[in-house]
């Protein structure tokens, strides 16, 4: 009788400990700045909900936003604020027009499929590149891509020159620093959890540049989380 | 007057038996649902002329399967329902003998089966491939004309190209109906798998191998498209939807697709089998 209780009382430490490991393991998840969503403001514009998105991809997130990684390329937003958040998880009204502007202040990469170097699934598939309308870049010039493969959806991001003189160290880069301006429009359909991402190999010294922060989310890959 | 050693003896025949009918008949109702009705259940669907072989390939093998897992069912159920220890003293029980018949029996009726489906199995592969990777130098090759579509893998995305016009690349998959397609799948990365779900085709894409797979479109419909091989952080999310359609949709399709992309061909590399791409500046 006395070894039975021993037993069951063995059972449900183990079960207490497996649930507090869990507890631990859920509640690092959904408080990581990377992980949590960012709810972005909508307006309505004659019955229409508008989203504007400010984006900014950057060669180092740094020490203040992720002092475990400050080497890791990534992307932030900006909140209504000004202030620069490393959240890749962002909030979107279903059926609304977003008006997207990414300040990339990395230097190029490269792709590795030159696909990506033709803007798709956003109005007039084109982008505004430093204020002129681009329909293709140079697929060794890109640094980045912003893409939404559920909605078809592809931007590259040209990067700045080798040659800057005023490159962003690390993250949040003010825009007197060298960098790119890219301006675009897309429409979210239905509510879902789409995945979103780069495809350029840009996770420096990981093999095939896809290692680091391109297989962690909150750097160079989360969710348009649509509602 | 009966002896009490011939008792035991008799219900020991008896039980064989009565497993042996209900056996039997579970296996004959069974096995004739499976064949009737199997080919509009089983996967992977009838996208393709390979798919539909598959659905003959799973449903020969369910119902070869179907009197094995009926006899073992009303076996297990006889023994829990008929030998348990219903109080009283626990005895040894009679002593098993060997029975040459049986053992003739069991090596006949298993090696029969296996040496049927090894056959059956041969047969099918060899026919077309069944929608399987062949690697660069398939076997089976089927005769007559045949559409190339290239497959490229990438983390995390599938992407086509149509090297018969202009080496158009496009994310999206579209086939004409009632064609036969030469798939040539490959990777730019790590090891991603191919599988068109309904159309009975699933080929591993390496980089630097060009995997081939044949499949032959039935009429219009759509499709799924899924990574089958764990390749990163964004393998749960690497699938999209493919479609057949008819010949003239194709055509106009294509049509489009080279219009969207037109300014990009000046810098899609020249149609390969396979790719080494460059550069990679930041990668290790």
């Amino acid at each position: 009788m006395r070894a039975t209780g021993f037993k069951v009382l063995g059972v449900a430490i183990g079960l207490a400990a497996a649930g507090l490991l869990i507890g631990l393991y859920v509640s690092k998840l959904t408080t990581d700045n990377g992980s949590a969503a960012y709810t972005v403001p909508v307006q309505t514009q004659g019955g229409h909900k508008v989203v504007d998105l400010s984006i900014e991809t950057v060669a180092a997130v740094g020490p203040q936003f992720s002092p475990a990684h400050p080497d890791y390329v990534s992307y932030l937003v900006r909140d209504t604020q000004g202030k620069w958040l490393r959240r890749t998880v962002w909030r979107l009204p279903a059926n609304a027009t977003v008006h997207v502007t990414i300040y990339n202040f990395d230097s190029a990469s490269g792709l590795r499929n030159p696909l990506y170097a033709r803007p798709q699934g956003v109005d007039g598939n084109s982008f505004m590149l430093d204020g002129k309308r681009t329909v293709v870049i140079d697929p060794n010039d890109t640094s980045h891509t912003f893409a939404v493969p559920a909605y078809g959806l592809v931007i590259p991001l040209s990067g700045i020159p080798d040659s800057a003189k005023h490159p962003c160290g690390y993250a949040p880069c003010a825009l007197s620093l060298d960098h790119r301006t890219i301006t675009f429009t897309f429409h979210t359909g239905k509510a879902g959890h789409y995945r979103w991402q780069c495809f350029v190999p840009c996770a420096a010294g990981w093999i095939d540049g896809f290692g680091g922060p391109m297989q962690t989310i909150g750097y160079m890959d989360g969710f348009l989380d649509v509602i | 007057m009966a002896t009490p050693a011939s008792k035991p003896s008799a219900e020991r025949a008896d039980h064989g038996k009565r497993v042996l009918i209900v056996g039997a008949a579970l296996s004959v109702v069974s096995t004739v649902l499976v064949a009737v009705l199997g080919g509009r259940f089983l996967p992977p669907g009838n996208g393709s002329v390979q798919a539909t072989g598959q659905v003959l390939d799973n449903t020969v093998m369910l119902a070869i399967v179907t009197p094995v897992i009926a006899g073992l069912t009303v076996f297990f159920v006889y023994v829990l329902s008929q030998f348990r220890h219903r109080g009283g003293a626990l005895v040894d029980g009679p002593p098993l003998r060997d029975d040459s018949r049986v053992r003739v029996w069991w090596l006949v009726v298993t090696s029969t089966t296996v040496l049927f489906l090894a056959g059956f199995g041969t047969y099918e592969l060899l026919q077309n491939g069944s929608g399987g990777g062949q690697g660069p130098n398939p076997i089976a090759v089927p005769a007559g004309p045949k559409l190339p579509v290239q497959v490229i893998a990438q983390q995390w995305q599938f992407t086509y190209r149509y090297p018969t016009y202009g080496g158009l690349e496009t994310p999206q998959l579209v086939l004409p109906a009632n064609t036969y397609v030469e798939l040539h799948v490959t990777s730019l990365d790590a090891i991603h798998s191919f599988w068109a779900v309904e159309l009975g085709v699933k080929a591993d894409a390496n980089p630097g191998v060009d995997n081939i797979a044949f499949v032959k479109t039935n009429g219009p419909s759509t499709f799924h498209v899924r990574c089958a091989e764990l390749c990163g952080l964004w393998h749960g999310y690497m699938f999209n939807n493919g479609r057949v359609v008819p010949e003239a949709q194709f055509t106009a399709w294509v049509k489009s697709q080279q219009r969207d992309f037109a300014p990009l061909l000046k810098y899609l590399p020249k149609y390969s089998t396979s790719y080494f791409p460059d550069p990679q500046r930041r990668a290790g």
